[in-house]
């Protein structure tokens, strides 16, 4: 009986998704709280602070601190709340941001799964985001969280314009939605789209920073005016999920651009084999991380901070040995090199916020319609017609070969 | 068309010059210090907890003239003051303090003693951690002020 129930289990088609469901979301979690540490650290070096030091060898456990303060925290429904949407909303936020990443493949052979509209389903669901940033706004019944809720709108609506059009020139050049496919067509090319499309990723990046409510576009947000926008009411673990869903719609704009313009998780230069060494990246780097642990624990005065930074040191050697196996040196490639370029994309993110003043309202509107619309459909135009051009009439060239 | 490429080749320099500045800071030293695990660093002219400095033969460099006490504006310091006599001589010149005491509940660290002092026997220090459980501890006495012996002076002092 327990056997056939065990078979079952096993033979369930849905059992692969499932497990691949927690392990994306238990290791986007776990992303997601250190994005937040990452966040802290860097703007704190940016602006010559340290950042978290108490909680753990350099404040490594403040994401945990943090969650269990959140956790433990009073959650205030404030009188004259709507309250059924009001505790709705922050749910909206975070499912949406999370249900994206179905679509994202993470390697060639790791993602959830891979539907054939997958683009339209990301720019569906990731825009009903803005439903909890609206309803939370409104149902707080508070003047605050209302007008953060209604600039979020409107700028989420310039903006989702934009990004949309820029996107829609990479979907000329790959003849297809699949997040999968708009990848392999990237390789058969070999060459990104970001090489073909330069103005579509410059907006599109524009319009991410935007989407996300991050500094320079932080206007829902904006402390000084607003004092915490749309969230201003919230408290507790529905201030934690609004959060939550602000860094996990950084971890996916930033997949999208990598999927869609940086060749996902291919490597730099797939298609030049005089640089096939550089699979040896993974390992190289763990032990490079290693080399700067090292050096940091080093610096401790503290001894078990020491002691903890060695063995971590230590460990990422331990795991760069183990990925050299050439079996698993060629299952990590692809992981290896997606991780990089989002975390390259989620460092500038950072580097905008700490570099960059907000925009005013009105310079922020006149930059969406009178700029990026205008360019983005520019672009539109302009691949549209250099695509028909090439694939149509013209005899083959190495362009043309380039864009069949 | 120009004036365009050139303001956005501008804008592009100008952004340019914004993130150079964030990731310079961001390898450079932080300002912050890591306190209770690394020891604070102090500018010299830190006005701290108080020595009492002494001279070259070990000799107290205080003479008791009550200046410091006078300058006070919190009036913190209390001396006692007793003739110096060959047997019994503890600084260089007629007086010595037979007790100086600073009261660090009411000092306010201003240095107006410091500047008083015609001996340069009274000096700031880089000592910060001035708690305590009770506000009597917090009366230092001269032997917790006086700065130690110098090396040979103690040495011979052993011998």
């Amino acid at each position: 009986m327990l056997e056939n129930a065990f078979n079952v289990v096993m033979a369930h088609p849905l059992l692969l998704a499932v497990i691949k469901i927690l392990i994306v979301f238990a290791v986007l979690s776990g992303i997601v709280a250190y994005l937040v540490y990452m966040e802290r650290k860097v703007l704190a070096f940016m602006q010559a602070r340290l950042g978290p030091m108490r909680v753990g060898p350099w404040g490594l456990l403040q994401p945990i601190a943090d969650g269990l303060k959140l956790l433990l925290k009073e959650d205030i429904i404030p009188a004259g709340a709507d309250k059924f949407v009001f505790l709705l909303a922050p749910a909206i936020s975070v499912l949406a941001a999370f249900t994206v990443f179905a679509v994202i493949p993470f390697a060639g052979n790791f993602y959830i799964s891979d539907i054939n509209i997958g683009l339209l389903f990301i720019l569906g669901v990731s825009s009903l985001g803005i439903y909890g940033i609206i309803l939370g706004g409104w149902s707080s019944n508070s003047h605050y969280p209302l007008l953060g809720a209604l600039r979020s709108s409107a700028q989420l609506v310039s903006y989702e314009v934009a990004a949309g059009m820029a996107l829609v020139g990479v979907l000329l050049i790959s003849n297809s939605l699949s997040m999968v496919e708009i990848v392999n067509r990237q390789q058969q090319m070999g060459v990104w789209n970001v090489f073909l499309q330069p103005l579509a990723f410059v907006i599109y990046v524009i319009a991410a920073v935007a989407e996300t409510n991050r500094n320079p576009f932080d206007l829902p947000e904006a402390e000084s005016e607003l004092t915490a926008g749309f969230h201003t009411e919230y408290s507790g673990f529905r201030f934690a999920l609004y959060f939550m869903a602000e860094y996990t719609n950084m971890v996916l704009v930033s997949c999208i651009a990598v999927t869609l313009f940086l060749g996902g998780w291919l490597r730099p230069f797939s298609s030049v084999h005089a640089l096939d060494f550089l699979r040896w990246a993974p390992p190289v780097s763990l032990v490079g991380a290693a080399v700067f642990i090292l050096w940091l624990g080093l610096q401790s005065r503290v001894p078990l901070e020491r002691y903890f930074f060695v063995a971590l040191a230590l460990g990422c050697v331990a795991v760069g040995v183990i990925i050299s196996y050439p079996l698993i040196l060629n299952a990590v490639q692809g992981i290896f090199w997606f991780g990089v370029k989002v975390l390259a994309f989620l460092y500038a993110f950072i580097w905008y916020r700490a570099t960059f003043p907000r925009y005013r309202y009105d310079q922020l509107m006149n930059v969406g319609w009178r700029w990026m619309i205008p360019l983005a459909l520019a672009n539109l135009i302009v691949t549209a017609v250099v695509r028909y051009l090439l694939s149509a009439h013209t005899p083959a060239s190495p362009v043309a070969w380039l864009l069949r | 068309m120009p004036n365009i490429l050139r303001e956005i080749a501008d804008s592009a320099v100008a952004l340019a010059k914004g993130f150079k500045v964030t990731f310079k800071a961001m390898v450079g030293p932080t300002v912050t210090e890591n306190f209770p695990h690394e020891p604070p660093h102090f500018k010299d002219r830190y006005r701290g907890v108080h020595v009492l400095r002494r001279d070259e033969n070990g000799l107290e460099k205080c003479v008791a003239c009550f200046l410091c006490a006078a300058a006070c504006p919190s009036n913190c310091i209390y001396i006692e003051a007793t003739e110096n006599t060959s047997d019994h001589r503890i600084s260089a010149a007629e007086r010595y303090a037979k007790v100086y005491n600073i009261d660090y509940n009411r000092c306010i660290f201003c240095g107006y003693c410091v500047e008083a002092c015609p001996c340069d026997a009274i000096t700031h220090g880089h000592g910060y951690d001035v708690v305590a459980y009770d506000m009597n501890s917090l009366v230092f006495r001269k032997e917790q002020l006086l700065e130690p012996l110098p090396a040979p002076v103690a040495a011979a002092l052993k011998k």
